[in-house]
């Protein structure tokens, strides 16, 4: 097929090796590598390579897009698409984009593509339906915009049972559905098919084509490509090495050590138990305004070490003053008790630290507390308040 | 009559020999669950605290007539436990794995489905009738025997929530932690149908967190068809866009799942929504 006739099919899942994105707990692709995945898996994309520096530019061939490689709607609006029509549009293009930035995001990766003759514009999606648990299809004859500009009676959706899975009758409704002609009918039944294979194959949250152009001459090609992996299937895909530009260095090392730890901009370090209680804690402070300085939380695990491994997570941030509010469960009131007290001695903490246990072993863990200079609560309000009140203090 | 499960229900432990299973399976053992059974294969044979006997697997396990599973394996080996399960026809299939693929979890949330089985979870803290049965993970001390039904997407915070409703003179007629995965077995609507037809339920708290659409459909709901009080409690006003906040559930993503949007929807159906967890009793008065 001509369109492959300059691109790099070296296994495309090496290329994609260590350059994921991670946000959060999903892993959101960039755009050359949502190709890449979507070559793989024969979905036509249009020849592209991958420009770096300026020496992985090669000569101009014919007309062609030169696109930033960030995580951003609406990059053309924001300048992060160029055209070239010449070898010094080219030129100019990639020196303009690589390296720059685009509404706060590095451009460190350009992907030069062959320019389409586009005729008309599609969308099509399969995503996650949390309410249904379903994959779910979108799809419309107008695209190129974002779908939620679209007026509702132009966008076919469909619920797919995921132990049915796709077959050809839910394509046959989308074709009927957005006006297509036999002969583009049958090529985007072949996108979708294969489409709903990546996002079933790769563990996908998101797998997403707009546009899905129809060029001048009859084709249906995938100008974008738009991939949102799911960060708990990595186990299936252990050729992915995890590397998050977004993240903070405290947050990457936090993750590592297996803590969900998100770092705020305020300055009480939180530690709670329990991401439900970790976020309530963090309303509370705000509601007194007080400003939590990060998310911790501990989990469900009942070990001295990992709480003084969270305080020395949390001191990194250097916050003014620490909370620390335990429900006991699985996660016993003394044994944080004595991580706290281990955790003061081995860091020599002179900050405040606040402290509301409840739960179980909350007497034991009242004793262990009182024995070394700290008065516990156990309701959580009066914590809040107290926290908040001496952190005022400082200056 | 309660919600789910009773003093009849009979209990079994997938992985009942590792550490969180036997933890637990202890634990319920205490609260007084009746716990009939576990499995872990090539163990089968062995007895769990002298008293349970283990299987190596669960059709082994159904010659003692099990009405619920508690599934405690790790999240790559979630969905063949599930499956199995299912396969045998348990009636109630507890998960409290954390980080289970999605894919996995629609899966099993279809099978079940059309087999009328139900799922809890994944990564939810299971359920408790107090004086009954408990299944998963909540601490046994902190319930009474009353007419309030709590459900929940978190642990913790329900234990929180639960312990302030009974220190306050209230008692729980079920608790039941849905799980904090953005796909999971059951919605705030699917226990709002149960609640409005459990006779020992009078009374109905809702704890919702950032993430989806779950408590607005849940809104919707009480607003044509649940008769009973409901109060609501929301986490996640404090958490940034776009960030997951130790839920995989839990994020605002496109403007969407914000705690002020749930905080309006439960207000224009009439539920008032506690500012911090220690209020939820003073709106059930």
């Amino acid at each position: 097929m001509a369109f492959y006739s300059c691109c790099l099919i070296i296994s495309p899942k090496i290329l994609v090796i260590s350059s994921y994105l991670v946000n959060g707990d999903t892993l959101n692709l960039y755009e050359y590598m949502g190709k890449d995945i979507f070559r793989r898996y024969g979905i036509p994309v249009p020849d592209s390579y991958v420009v770096e520096k300026e020496s992985d530019l090669r000569k101009f061939e014919r007309p062609s897009v030169v696109k930033s490689q960030i995580l951003l709607g609406g990059r053309g609006k924001s300048g992060g698409i160029k055209f070239a029509k010449n070898q010094k549009e080219l030129e100019d293009g990639v020196r303009e984009l690589l390296g720059s930035k685009i509404r706060g995001l590095s451009v460190t990766k350009v992907l030069i593509e062959d320019m389409l003759n586009i005729k008309h514009e599609y969308y099509v999606s399969i995503s996650l339906n949390r309410s249904e648990r379903s994959p779910f299809i979108i799809a419309s004859s107008s695209g190129g915009v974002e779908i939620e500009s679209v007026p509702k009676e132009k966008i076919f959706t469909r619920k797919i049972d995921p132990l049915l899975g796709y077959s050809d009758y839910v394509g046959r409704e989308a074709v009927k559905f957005m006006g297509l002609d036999s002969k583009l009918g049958s090529q985007f039944k072949a996108i979708l098919s294969k489409l709903y294979t990546v996002f079933n194959e790769e563990d996908c949250e998101l797998v997403e084509i707009n546009p899905l152009v129809e060029t001048a001459d009859g084709r249906l090609i995938a100008a974008d490509a738009k991939v949102i992996m799911d960060s708990d299937s990595m186990f299936r895909h252990k050729d992915i090495n995890v590397v998050d530009p977004e993240k903070t260095p405290l947050e990457l090392e936090a993750q590592s050590k297996g803590y969900a730890f998100v770092e705020l901009d305020g300055d009480i370090g939180v530690i709670a138990n329990g991401a439900g209680l970790t976020m309530a804690t963090m309303d509370a402070l705000t509601l007194h305004k007080g400003k939590p300085r990060n998310f911790l939380d501990l989990g469900g695990t009942d070990s001295v070490d990992i709480v003084v491994e969270a305080f020395e997570l949390v001191l990194k941030a250097n916050p003014k003053s620490i909370l620390v509010n335990i429900f006991g469960g699985v996660t016993k009131a003394d044994t944080v008790a004595n991580g706290i007290v281990a955790a003061k001695e081995k860091f020599n903490i002179t900050k405040p630290i606040v402290v509301r246990l409840s739960g179980v072993h909350e007497d034991e863990a009242r004793e262990i507390l009182k024995r070394n200079g700290i008065e516990p609560f156990s309701m959580m309000m009066p914590a809040i308040e107290q926290v908040v009140k001496r952190t005022g203090e400082i200056e | 009559m309660s919600v789910l499960v009773n003093k009849n229900t009979r209990v079994i432990v997938q992985g009942i020999t590792g550490h969180q299973g036997a933890f637990h399976a202890g634990e319920m053992l205490k609260f007084g669950t009746k716990l009939v059974g576990g499995t872990s294969p090539g163990k089968g044979g062995t007895m769990f605290q002298n008293d349970v006997p283990i299987f190596d697997s669960v059709a082994d396990a159904m010659s003692q007539n099990p009405d619920a599973t508690m599934i405690s394996v790790a999240a790559p080996f979630v969905r063949d436990a599930a499956f199995e399960a299912i396969d045998q026809g348990i009636k109630i299939v507890y998960i409290l794995t954390e980080h289970v693929p999605f894919h996995d979890t629609m899966e099993i949330v279809h099978e079940a489905s059309h087999r009328g089985i139900t799922v809890l979870g994944p990564n939810g803290p299971g359920i408790t009738v107090p004086g009954q049965c408990k299944i998963g993970i909540m601490p046994n001390q902190i319930f009474r025997n009353g007419d309030v039904a709590v459900a929940s997407r978190s642990g913790t915070l329900t234990y929180e929530i639960v312990y302030s409703i009974t220190h306050a003179g209230f008692g729980e007629s079920v608790v039941i932690g849905l799980g904090g995965d953005p796909v999971v077995g059951l919605t705030f609507v699917d226990v709002l149908k149960m609640f409005e037809k459990d006779e020992a339920t009078k009374k109905i708290v809702l704890v919702g967190e950032i993430g989806g659409n779950n408590e607005e459909r849940a809104a919707e709901y009480i607003k044509a068809h649940v008769s009973k009080k409901v109060v609501a409690y929301i986490t996640g006003r404090s958490a940034p866009p776009g960030k997951r906040m130790g839920h995989a559930g839990a994020i605002i993503e496109k403007g969407v799942g914000t705690a002020e949007s749930k905080i309006k929807a439960f207000e224009s159906a009439g539920v008032p929504v506690a500012e911090y967890p220690v209020n939820v009793p003073d709106l059930l008065k």
